[in-house]
């Protein structure tokens, strides 16, 4: 697979748009802080997070990893189908990813019920301030990627992307994959690292 | 120049500038007042003083985006501006109540203006930096809504470029965001929070806008590189700026009763604001190195790094530098903020309109470019404004250290007016650079005078 995604003939390029690459940059950054923020306000209450991060629901922040990786994985698949011209699996690889990116979200709104029914939000505690504030960040960050996803699913539709042209596709799919990775990071450190 | 109504950006170049030097005049007399408790009283209390000083820095900075508008959109939009005849009007209409306004400071005491301009029917005064009375806030949008039609009109009817669109963005979200200024509701948590809305939304939200697509606009001009290139950037920066410094508004929100969560995301996200900033200089640098074109108006072109330069430490580094809660819960309202306050001012907003006003003022008499005579003694007054900014900014850095130090951080703190007379060397220090300043400001004017051989335009 790692072959079919780069030609070896190619010479090494950005995949995407340059602007985009700034934007993931400045994303990034901005999540590494909230992280950075998290670690170390953890390490001086280990014993109170440990305790607060107990009432998380690790199944659904599962699901919600998985779902996030396979629509990265359909994503991937449908840059491949389009640059190869087969617009039909492309389309069809891409509403899946997109319809991953819906589940992630309906998911994500079935677990912040459950804490609200419970009375938590973010004044409750500082475990649920950092919890509340990465996670919804995050989530923000999924519904932009989810509008980007479905512009590109319209796009390919329209027969805007084949070999002639992936570059606002691959752009888009940045931006997904980024999604997709800040969240791998979010997932272990809030709902699973004791 | 290339439509004839671009002229009437003219006007307001002109009064902006003189209001610059009132400015500059009277933080000169509060700066001596910090030393001299007593100097101009009681006929120029501090309070008003500091009143002029600030207003009269908002006015002429609208006056300038105003002007600066009124010349750019013409251009980008390819067609005449909408109607001339409002932009003069709006013109007189804004200078004399910014005058009368000014008056009204000097010659009255406040309680007084406040009870004689009808206050108490629509209580909006008060509040620091728009203390305007209500008469003059409604003058100012009446006028802000007519400058807005007068722009938009010629925006639709023209060629539409993404630099005019992250301009009107910017100056109607401007507009918009004043009228919080208008709402003064009892609750001290509430009035803070609308009056930040204006404040920080404008200075670290909707200004960001005007200053990235003015210095695109300028850079297009001097470096002569593609557009398509330039107006990437100013998306990037743009986005960046938007996001990180509405967000960063928590950053206001510490200390004035609102939810503790503000502490870490006004940290967090307000701690990122530099990253705009810093991509402004790097774009800034990376266009004129790559310019296809040397461009007779080389001052221009310092004054436009320049603002990159000055607009990352003022605004970037200096506000990173007490943005962060726990380091704000000690330097909150001292020195340190006006440090920041004044390289900020100068490096972005200060330094954007001087940017407009070396492009645009040669082409508007006529030329290209000034005479190489004329540019030397305005590089002279560039220099002088900047290095003395920069010295200003670093005696009120020393002397808010020393003010946490010995007032907040001390295990025997002193009270307020016992620390100002420990710092006072350094409000003397700084006192010292303003005249410096000044001097650059005057050199700066009569770089307008002086003649030699121009280019033709």
């Amino acid at each position: 697979m790692t072959a079919a995604l780069s030609d070896p003939g190619e010479p090494p390029r950005l995949r995407g748009d340059l602007a985009i690459w700034v934007f993931i940059l400045a994303e990034l950054l901005a999540f590494g802080v909230f992280f950075a923020a998290y670690a170390v306000t953890r390490a001086y209450n280990v014993e109170a997070f440990n305790t607060a991060q107990a009432g998380l629901d690790r199944n659904i922040g599962a699901i919600n990893t998985l779902l996030l990786i396979s629509g990265s994985w359909c994503v991937v698949r449908a840059v491949q189908a389009a640059r190869a011209d087969r617009q039909t699996p492309a389309m069809r690889w891409m509403g899946v990813a997109l319809l991953c990116g819906l589940g992630f979200l309906v998911a994500k709104v079935f677990e912040y019920q459950a804490k609200f029914a419970l009375g938590l939000t973010m004044d409750s505690d500082t475990f649920h301030m950092f919890y509340f504030s990465l996670t919804f960040f995050h989530f923000m960050h999924v519904v932009l990627g989810v509008c980007i996803l479905a512009i590109l699913l319209f796009k390919l539709g329209r027969g805007a992307y084949g070999s002639h042209d992936v570059h606002g596709l691959e752009t888009g799919a940045a931006y997904w994959h980024m999604v997709d990775l800040a969240w791998i990071v979010l997932f272990p450190l809030v709902y699973v690292m004791r | 120049m290339k439509y004839t109504s671009q002229a009437v950006a003219k006007p307001y170049f002109i009064a902006a500038m003189g209001l610059f030097v009132a400015q500059v005049l009277f933080g000169l007399i509060m700066g001596l007042q910090y030393v001299i408790g007593d100097f101009l009283f009681p006929h120029i209390p501090f309070n008003v003083a500091r009143m002029v000083h600030t207003n009269a820095l908002i006015v002429w900075l609208l006056m300038g985006f105003m002007g600066s508008a009124y010349y750019l959109v013409p251009e980008e939009a390819e067609t005449e501006l909408h109607s001339p005849k409002l932009a003069l009007i709006l013109f007189w209409v804004f200078l004399i109540a910014a005058a009368l306004t000014v008056i009204g400071y000097l010659a009255v005491p406040y309680a007084t203006l406040a009870r004689i301009t009808g206050n108490d029917l629509l209580p909006t005064m008060g509040r620091e930096f728009l203390e305007q009375p209500t008469i003059t806030k409604i003058g100012i949008v009446i006028v802000a809504l007519g400058f807005l039609y007068n722009i938009s009109m010629t925006f639709l009817k023209g060629k539409k470029t993404a630099i005019t669109s992250v301009l009107l963005l910017g100056l109607w979200g401007l507009a918009i965001f004043f009228l919080f200024s208008f709402y003064n509701p009892h609750n001290l948590v509430r009035d803070k929070f609308y009056w930040w809305w204006v404040v920080h939304l404008w200075v670290e939200g909707v200004w960001e806008l005007i200053l990235g697509a003015l210095l695109a606009f300028v850079l297009i001009k001097v470096t002569g590189v593609d557009r398509e290139v330039i107006e990437k950037w100013l998306y990037v920066i743009v986005t960046l700026a938007l996001v990180t410094g509405m967000i960063g508004t928590g950053h206001h929100y510490f200390w004035i009763g609102a939810p503790e969560f503000w502490h870490w995301w006004g940290s967090i996200f307000s701690a990122l604001e530099p990253v705009p900033f810093f991509a402004m200089t790097l774009f800034a640098f990376n266009m004129v190195n790559r310019r296809r074109r040397e461009h007779p108006n080389r001052a221009a072109t310092l004054w436009a790094l320049g603002t990159g330069v000055m607009a990352f430490l003022g605004a970037g580094v200096w506000g990173f530098m007490h943005t962060l809660a726990p380091v704000n819960y000690y330097t909150h309202g001292t020195q340190i903020t006006a440090a920041h306050g004044h390289m900020a001012f100068y490096g972005a907003y200060v330094m954007v309109v001087i940017t407009m006003i070396s492009y645009a003022m040669p082409l508007m008499r006529g030329r290209a470019a000034n005479s190489n005579k004329a540019q030397v003694v305005e590089m002279w007054g560039f220099w002088l404004m900047t290095v003395s900014m920069v010295f200003i900014t670093l005696f009120l850095t020393a002397a808010g250290i020393l003010q946490v130090w010995l007032q907040r951080v001390s295990e025997t703190p002193m009270s307020f007016m016992a620390t100002q007379d420990q710092i006072a060397l350094f409000y003397w220090m700084r006192e010292v650079s303003g005249v410096i300043f000044l001097i650059g400001l005057v050199v700066y004017l009569i770089s307008f005078f002086v003649k030699g051989e121009e280019q033709a335009a």
